[in-house]
């Protein structure tokens, strides 16, 4: 008998650190990787007789994203203490949202179906919290250190509905997640430096079961393709011990990246009683249903609907639209370009081509790229007009990147303004058919194939300057 | 001015003598010192101190000697020496909260109350005793011994802010500051004979204040007479960024209720700059308020149960004719939910108290005990030889309260009997009452030791907790002695009406005179 396939069902946890220059409830900095313990002060600490008090920024962001995600805000919201015992959470509470969310009831758009509808995860809620300090267990042999700088730094989490079907859902439902947060741009998403971190909830079930199976909560991945290989092989071991006739207990698992596989974590799900009840040192969230409106008119342009713009507008295929609009700033220089040369085709030819080989070789970010989007379009519009050959164009680009000079002032300078001139091109031809006779003899007794190379011996004479137009068409003549 | 008679001194008086030049700061911290030397402040007799340091005191008192010399903004309580409670944080001396867990604890940084004490010119001479972490009616539970009352050695000062009230009655300062959670100040005042405001909740800020449950503390000022509470009050209130829950609402010039004026004009409530030196300078003792014309005065039927002493009923009416012969009018009213403060309160202080105390963890400061048998073993070792008994009840009932399971029964049950307690005060105070008139306490100043059993000690509190669950202000001011122990009467308004409180209370104090006191 084959063991029965089940249908997995996931439901992910990402929690998503605030770009905000202060903490949640105090002025300390959140500067990542400051020396242990300096971005801190009384309220922090948790010292007696400090109180927290909000930072309106966070909440402009978390506002921002909420909307991004096409969450309702509540006008009416309240702050929670969670309360637990662990020696990096300075209070024994952490200060979060429980029963009275910031934003409930929105979704995300991770593709297409076969049939062209929408494949669409839902988003339970989206709520505020600080995060907890740092416990550090492999730096000092038989002792744990403390590091409390990201005490009280802004989160949000934002909590899928358990609308995921496959593990390739749960990775594009966390890029598709990733985009939009950096197209609104409140946060660095990074899960290199925590700045975006996902738990996830898997359960198995027959294929035709409404009823959810038992949950087991997956946790410590560190990438993408991380929570899929956890996924797939939760998915393997609950279907493994259903098919064996067990049953799947629920508790909190470890993602062990170096050995593929899941451990049970030290703490035992349900043994936790967070004790929530609202916070009585701030007061309730309310939020004016004018500024709300007014964030919502505010929202830049989310990655949806510019794949779409930039599809009809510039002519794109989809596969060309996806790379420009991967990171918003390329996308946005791209548009710039596309703009200012009105040529579409020929920005996204060089923001993707040598636009991309030249960030990737300074490793440079884009906002502080020296060629600016106006300098490329103008260069694109010298070779569109036949000012400069495709060839020189890629020196003076280069040119661009190192002296950020404009391109049409590089081409004058460097003498690669392209010759016309047929008298002058007549000339090169008969000297490259002089220094090279046995090409010459074969070019002239039929060999049409060597034009190629006479013509690149000619461009090289030139140096690039000769319009590789007329060199074939005297190079023709000649043989013809 | 001489500093002989210091401990008759109000606070209007040692300012008014400070500014005028006839006597120094440094005089009046000496002469604070000397008076708690003669009465025993020191541990080994009434253990009203905590911490105190002469020496240091006193050079902070020189220093603002050429300050009073060039400055006319000196503040109100120019050269005032004042006490602390030892929950709310100070510079300098140590902020225990009376508990083994913070032993030898100094704050980096101070009350937002305490700043605007010294802003408006005030000296702190000591921190005082008190019930560990505010919890307690006796100052019975404070880890360094329990304080004992002036008035008669014998008793308890009530508590918590026991050491507060004792400071002010044995004359050693004309003000302290203390905090409430439940009666915290009130009843000690009445115990001690003494003056004692908790403003509406919001009214202070609890910046520095260690807490007990936040959504109940408030910082409170005893005082000698009604004029020291109402200054006092006065340089602390007002809104402060670092307490979200404080309020922008103007702060009157309270001493101008004596008066018998209407409230002024709401002014804008913002800036720092008005905590400082607003009332009128120089300071002449309030005028003797003889009106209440006009002022409705209700007495509350729950709080004068046919089971009062009949002794407190007495002064209590003695007060009430005062009122009347001033012109007030006495209105019996209703306050139908006040029996179930007392187990409302039980449930939300320990609920909000066994969160805010997980702090006291043995990670980051104060005590550590460590078996070295783990994380789990040191939390536990270090908390249940940090609290006493009193406080690991009410984190115990806390956490039970707030459990999965047991959250909608009690938890949410109390606070919308709460709002229900709440709605009472608003009912009565929106029919025409301005304010609200009951004894403080049911009992006078018990012997220490006498009460053991906690439920016993809880009811101590039974008139004074709903105006903390309500957040309405209340002032306790004497009114009179039975059997020789100081009767304290309650005077409660609507919320941010302490403009009115204070008119009836400087009100109640002139027209009681030397009766206050017997």
């Amino acid at each position: 008998m084959n063991p029965a396939r089940y249908e997995m069902v996931v439901g992910l946890e990402v929690h998503v650190q605030l770009k905000t220059r202060t903490k949640a409830f105090c002025g300390c900095s959140t500067d990542f990787g400051a020396p242990p313990n300096t971005n801190t002060c009384p309220v922090c600490l948790a010292l007696p007789g400090a109180l927290p008090v909000l930072n309106e920024h966070a909440v402009e962001l978390a506002v921002r994203a909420a909307l991004g995600l096409g969450c309702r805000i509540d006008p009416v919201s309240v702050f929670a203490r969670k309360n637990y015992f662990y020696p990096d959470l300075p209070k024994g509470y952490q200060i979060s949202q429980f029963d009275q969310p910031l934003a409930v009831g929105g979704s995300v758009v991770i593709g297409q179906s076969d049939k062209g509808t929408d494949l669409r995860i839902g988003i339970t809620r989206l709520h505020m919290e600080e995060d907890a300090g740092k416990s550090i267990h492999d730096r000092y042999p038989g002792e744990t250190a403390i590091d409390l700088n990201r005490a009280g730094v802004p989160l949000i989490e934002i909590v899928s509905e358990p609308d995921i079907r496959t593990s390739a859902a749960a990775g594009a439902y966390l890029r598709t997640l990733k985009q939009i947060l950096q197209y609104l741009d409140v946060s660095d998403v990074s899960m290199e430096e925590g700045s975006l971190r996902v738990d996830a909830n898997i359960s198995v079930r027959p294929p035709g079961q409404t009823k959810l199976g038992t949950k087991t909560e997956v946790k410590n991945m560190n990438s993408f393709s991380a929570v899929e290989r956890a996924l797939d092989s939760e998915y393997e071991r609950q279907s493994a011990l259903l098919n064996a006739g067990g049953r799947v207990e629920q508790q909190t698992l470890l993602w062990d990246g170096a050995k593929e596989t899941v451990r049970p974590s030290r703490t035992k799900e349900g043994s936790h009683d967070y004790r929530y009840f609202p916070e009585p040192d701030l007061r309730p969230l309310m939020l004016d249903s004018k500024w709300v409106d007014h964030a919502r008119k505010d929202l830049p342009e989310l990655p949806a609907a510019r794949k779409a713009r930039f599809s009809t507008e510039y002519g794109l295929s989809p596969v060309e639209v996806e790379q420009l609009t991967a990171d918003p700033a390329i996308a946005e220089y791209f548009e710039e370009v596309a703009r200012a040369s009105a040529d579409g085709k020929a920005a996204y030819n060089w923001v993707m081509g040598e636009v991309q080989v030249a960030l990737r070789n300074s490793s440079e970010e884009i906002n502080r790229f020296r060629a600016r989007p106006a300098d490329l379009a103008q260069l694109i519009k010298l070779v569109r007009d036949g000012t400069i050959s495709h060839t020189a164009a890629k020196r003076v680009f280069a040119q661009m990147v190192e002296t950020g000079k404009p391109a049409a002032q590089i081409a004058a300078d460097q003498g690669l303004v392209q010759v016309g001139d047929e008298s002058a091109i007549a000339t090169w031809v008969d000297e490259v058919l002089n220094e090279h006779p046995e090409e010459a003899a074969r070019y002239l007794g039929g060999e049409k194939k060597l034009q190629g190379v006479l013509v690149g011996f000619v461009m090289k004479k030139s140096k690039g300057r000769a319009d590789p137009k007329l060199v074939n068409q005297l190079l023709s003549s000649r043989g013809g | 001015m001489s500093v002989d008679n210091y401990t008759q001194l109000g606070a209007a008086q040692i300012a008014s003598s400070v500014r005028a030049g006839e006597s120094s700061p440094a005089d009046m911290v000496r002469a604070s010192f000397k008076r708690a030397g003669e009465i025993g402040a020191g541990s080994d007799e009434l253990n009203i101190f905590l911490h105190a340091d002469e020496k240091a005191s006193v050079e902070e008192a020189e220093e603002m000697q050429p300050r009073i010399r060039n400055a006319t903004d000196i503040g109100v309580l120019a050269g005032v020496p004042v006490a602390i409670k030892d929950n709310i944080a100070t510079l300098g001396l140590p902020t225990t909260c009376a508990s083994k867990i913070l032993r030898g604890y100094v704050s980096p940084f101070e009350a937002t109350a305490v700043a605007r004490l010294r802003a408006n010119g005030a000296l702190v001479v000591a921190k005082t005793n008190m019930d560990e972490f505010a919890m307690g009616s006796s100052t019975e539970n404070s880890a360094f011994g329990p304080t004992r009352n002036p008035v008669d050695v014998r008793c308890v000062p009530g508590g918590s802010s026991g050491g507060s009230a004792a400071a002010v009655a044995a004359g050693i300062t004309p003000i302290a500051l203390g905090s409430e959670t439940g009666g915290s100040v009130r009843q000690p005042a009445a115990f001690c004979g003494v003056v004692g405001v908790k403003p509406t909740y919001g009214r202070v800020s609890r910046y520095g204040l260690v807490a007990f449950a936040s959504s109940l503390d408030q910082i409170g000022v005893l005082g000698r007479t009604v004029d020291d509470a109402a200054l006092g009050l006065e340089a602390i209130a007002g809104f402060d960024k670092m307490d979200s829950t404080s309020s922008d609402a103007d702060v009157p010039i309270y001493r101008l209720s004596a008066l018998g004026k209407p409230a002024p004009e709401a002014r804008n409530p913002d800036t720092e700059a008005i905590r400082i030196g607003r009332s009128p300078v120089p300071l002449p003792p309030p005028p003797s308020a003889t009106t209440l014309d006009g002022v409705v005065i209700g007495k509350p039927k729950e709080y004068f149960p046919e089971s009062l002493d009949p002794e407190i009923r007495r002064v209590c009416e003695r007060a009430l004719d005062r009122f009347r012969s001033m012109g007030a009018s006495i209105r019996d009213v209703s306050l139908p939910r006040s029996p179930l403060a007392i187990p409302v309160y039980y449930i939300l202080a320990p609920a909000e108290a066994s969160s805010n105390l997980a702090r006291f963890d043995g990670v980051r400061y104060g005590l550590r005990v460590d078996p070295g048998k783990g994380l789990k073993a040191m939390y536990e070792a270090t908390r249940s030889e940090g609290f006493g008994p009193e406080v690991t009840r009410r984190i115990l009932l806390g956490t039970y309260v707030l459990s999965a399971g047991y959250y909608d029964a009690y938890y949410k049950k109390a606070q919308a009997v709460r709002t229900l307690i709440a709605d009472d005060f608003r009912a009565v105070f929106t029919s025409g009452v301005h304010a609200i008139f009951t004894p403080t306490t049911p009992t006078t100043a018990f012997p220490i030791g006498a009460i053991s059993d906690p439920y016993e000690m809880y009811l101590n509190d039974i008139f004074t907790v709903t105006a903390n669950l309500a957040g309405v202000p209340a002032i306790s001011v004497p009114i009179g002695r039975v059997r020789r122990l100081p009767v304290g009467g309650q005077i409660i308004t609507a919320h941010f009406d302490e403009y009115a409180m204070f008119r009836v209370a400087y009100a109640l104090e002139a027209g009681l005179g030397a009766e206050a006191h017997q």
